[in-house]
């Protein structure tokens, strides 16, 4: 099965429970070949089950897995030739690194030459030829990581499963691997599935994201089209729209919608149906403007300064509306704690959802400081959510 | 051992040389070891005093026997055949007992690795011969095993056997055997389980996904990976069934195939009294067990023996 492109895979109603727990809801999703997908969301959203699931490590309980006109779902794991990238990278240890790359195509009777031949190819694809004979604990972190992609790329597989490969990392090696995992991509070609918790990972490398909420697909689209229009306030909070505020509408039309709460008034562009009555209203903290606004803006407001962090070119501030809510705010304007300041916002850059009752804050790392964020972030977020759901999902193996 | 040492201050004496205590303490010497004490009293009061009497003791042979010859005891084990063929009968025994622990212990331990529905419930049940000690287990396997016993009235009922030829499994080398499975096993199968429970499940899912099945996961990833702990498990468990006594005492026909080691040591000093001839079984005994572990240790240093991803 293996060496054999494919036009596009399809999960069709793909469903799995735990016990009286759906981790994955009928998650209906085409890929076309040479495609990165990424499957974004918070540990226990669902996001490793369903890489299990395609991987062949857990069963479904419901729905298909069709490669073309194939069906997938039923074949054992060995006999889907996926390759998949362990978070913790799951080398064999007692195998030199040129085995463990290896171990693939002795798998499939690969002759010894043809072997030795593509294990240097592949060594050479991740810049580690000359560790072929180390064993995997004589590497670093990132190099064992990249073995683990040689191991996974190297049998040629119609699809790459990866699974949070970079969250082991430090930050600069996440960034370096990053790169690397992009560049693999564009030369090899091979369809890609990976699953993060990290937004900045998921818009950098993939073709398409997939945003995953209790085992519900959220929304799918270009890394554009869930930055530039999110299609809910969850979605909007993983895509950079950090200050998710309960409001409640008081007016609007012609596509916008003007809400009032937290002692302040804003209007924005109405996302979805915002009748009257409560909202979320979804604010960028870079969209903030420290000053007085133009003529003709409306959206302005006087926040206390509580928290700066100093980042070079801006500072991350988190500051309180007038009746206590906190406010992120990144801003090139010095500011200082216990000032109070006029900022406002364009109306375009300010988006209002419904409130169907299922928005609970932002969802991303909720405890992070006012810097954790998306666009302009210097560092990526370095904070590992590792939750129990996510450890429970690796433990289940099979026998 | 060094992270629970309390760093001396860096004292300096005049002439610039660091203060003794804090060089001693660079090497690894400060107030600390005193906590080894009375791990160590222990140790010499219980073990090596005894065992340096007894060596001594071996190469004293008793006046009765009218000779200067230190080697006395050790020439006459091995000049006398009856002797001399308790260790190839205690081997007889304890190798393959050992064996079949071991072996055994693996498929049932491998079934069980991860969170299986009553785990805690079979373990229990495997843990419970350990506790009842060897004597109760020979008690019961002559009421269960005995010609009148249970398992050959049940043959009979079935007619598999008849009252003139019931399964002979006690006094003889079955019996032994059978005692020495039913008590070691416990032990090799709560060792393997935690050995297997100590190797990381996503290196079988790894081979899984490059295309290995069951078997040949197993053969490359799972014993390759084991193999240290199963050797460890055999040396244990072989340890316990070379110094079988009781059961082959209660369990063995004592004279014949099973007059074990154990059972000369104890002749020769409960029966003749002889305690420098005893001591020196004793020394032949611990000196076969000692080269079985080696050769099993030596075969073991030559695997990998390092981390196994696992939850160890």
């Amino acid at each position: 099965m293996s060496n054999q492109r494919f036009d596009h895979l399809r999960l069709e109603k793909v469903t799995r429970r735990f016990g009286d727990k759906v981790v994955l809801d009928e998650l209906d999703l085409h890929i076309a070949g040479g495609e990165f997908v990424a499957l974004l969301g918070p540990s226990g959203c669902g996001k490793s089950t369903a890489l299990n699931c395609l991987a062949g490590l857990l069963p479904l309980s419901g729905g298909g897995i069709w490669l073309d006109n194939k069906r997938v779902d039923t074949l054992p794991p060995e006999r889907r030739g996926f390759g998949m990238v362990f978070q913790n990278y799951a080398l064999f240890p007692h195998m030199s690194v040129r085995r463990n790359v290896g171990f693939g195509l002795r798998m499939r009777g690969v002759s010894r030459s043809e072997t030795r031949r593509r294990v240097d190819a592949a060594l050479r694809l991740v810049q580690l030829p000359q560790y072929a004979d180390r064993l995997p604990g004589q590497l670093s972190g990132g190099q064992q990581q990249r073995v683990a992609i040689a191991r996974a790329v190297v049998i040629e597989p119609p699809l790459v499963l990866m699974d949070e490969p970079l969250s082991n990392l430090d930050a600069a090696l996440r960034l370096d691997m990053r790169t690397e995992i992009r560049r693999l991509h564009q030369s090899l070609g091979l369809t890609t599935v990976y699953v993060t918790h990290d937004q900045e990972e998921a818009l950098s490398l993939a073709d398409r994201l997939v945003v995953l909420r209790e085992g519900v697909v959220q929304q799918v689209g270009t890394p554009e089209e869930l930055y530039r229009s999110p299609a809910n306030a969850y979605v909007a909070g993983f895509m950079g729209y950090r200050n998710l505020l309960p409001m409640t509408v008081t007016g609007g039309g012609g596509g916008l919608a003007t809400a009032t709460g937290h002692g302040m008034e804003l209007t924005g562009v109405a996302r979805g149906e915002v009748g009257g009555g409560p909202v979320i209203v979804a604010v960028r903290p870079e969209d903030f403007v420290v000053g007085e606004p133009p003529a003709g803006e409306t959206n302005r407001v006087d926040v206390d300064i509580e928290v700066v962090e100093y980042h070079g070119r801006e500072l991350a501030v988190q500051a309180r509306l007038p009746q206590g809510q906190a406010l992120l705010l990144r801003t090139p304007t010095r500011v200082a704690r216990g000032d109070t300041v006029a900022v406002w916002v364009p109306r375009d850059h300010v988006l209002v959802f419904s409130d169907s009752g299922t928005t609970d804050g932002p969802p991303a790392e909720e405890a992070a400081g006012p810097s954790a964020g998306v666009a302009g972030t210097a560092a990526p977020n370095v904070s590992q959510a590792r939750s129990a759901e996510a450890d429970r999902e690796h433990e289940v193996t099979p026998s | 051992m060094t992270s629970v040492m309390t760093p001396a201050p860096a004292r300096s004496t005049a002439s610039g040389r660091p203060a003794l205590s804090h060089r001693l303490a660079e090497r690894g010497i400060d107030r600390t070891l005193l906590l080894l004490l009375p791990g160590l009293v222990f140790l010499v009061a219980l073990f090596v005093y005894p065992f340096v009497y007894g060596l001594s003791l071996s190469f004293q042979p008793a006046a009765s026997h009218k000779t200067t010859d230190a080697l006395y005891n050790y020439k006459q084990f091995f000049h006398d055949p009856y002797q001399r063929d308790t260790i190839w009968i205690t081997l007889k025994i304890g190798l393959p007992a050992a064996i079949i622990n071991v072996l055994a212990s693996i498929p049932i331990a491998y079934r069980l690795r991860g969170r299986v529905r009553g785990k805690r419930l079979l373990t229990t049940a495997l843990v419970i011969p350990i506790t009842l000690g060897t004597v109760l287990t020979a008690t019961g396997m002559i009421e269960y095993f005995s010609g009148t016993g249970w398992l050959n009235r049940v043959l009979m009922s079935l007619h598999l056997t008849d009252v003139d030829h019931p399964i002979p499994l006690l006094h003889n080398y079955w019996g032994v055997m059978l005692s020495l499975i039913i008590s070691g096993f416990p032990f090799a199968f709560l060792l393997t389980l935690s050995y297997l429970s100590g190797i990381d499940p996503s290196l079988e899912s790894a081979a899984a996904v490059l295309g290995a099945g069951w078997f040949k996961r197993f053969r490359d990833i799972t014993f390759p990976l084991l193999a240290p702990g199963l050797a460890m498990t055999f040396c244990l468990n072989f340890v316990l069934a070379f110094s079988v006594f009781p059961s082959a005492v209660l369990l063995g026909d004592g004279e014949g195939k099973t007059h074990v080691i154990s059972i000369a040591a104890y002749d020769a000093a409960y029966q003749e009294y002889d305690y420098s001839k005893a001591s020196a079984i004793a020394m032949i005994m611990a000196a076969v067990m000692l080269i079985v572990i080696s050769v099993v240790l030596f075969g073991r240093a030559q695997l990998y023996r390092g981390s196994s991803g696992g939850k160890g």
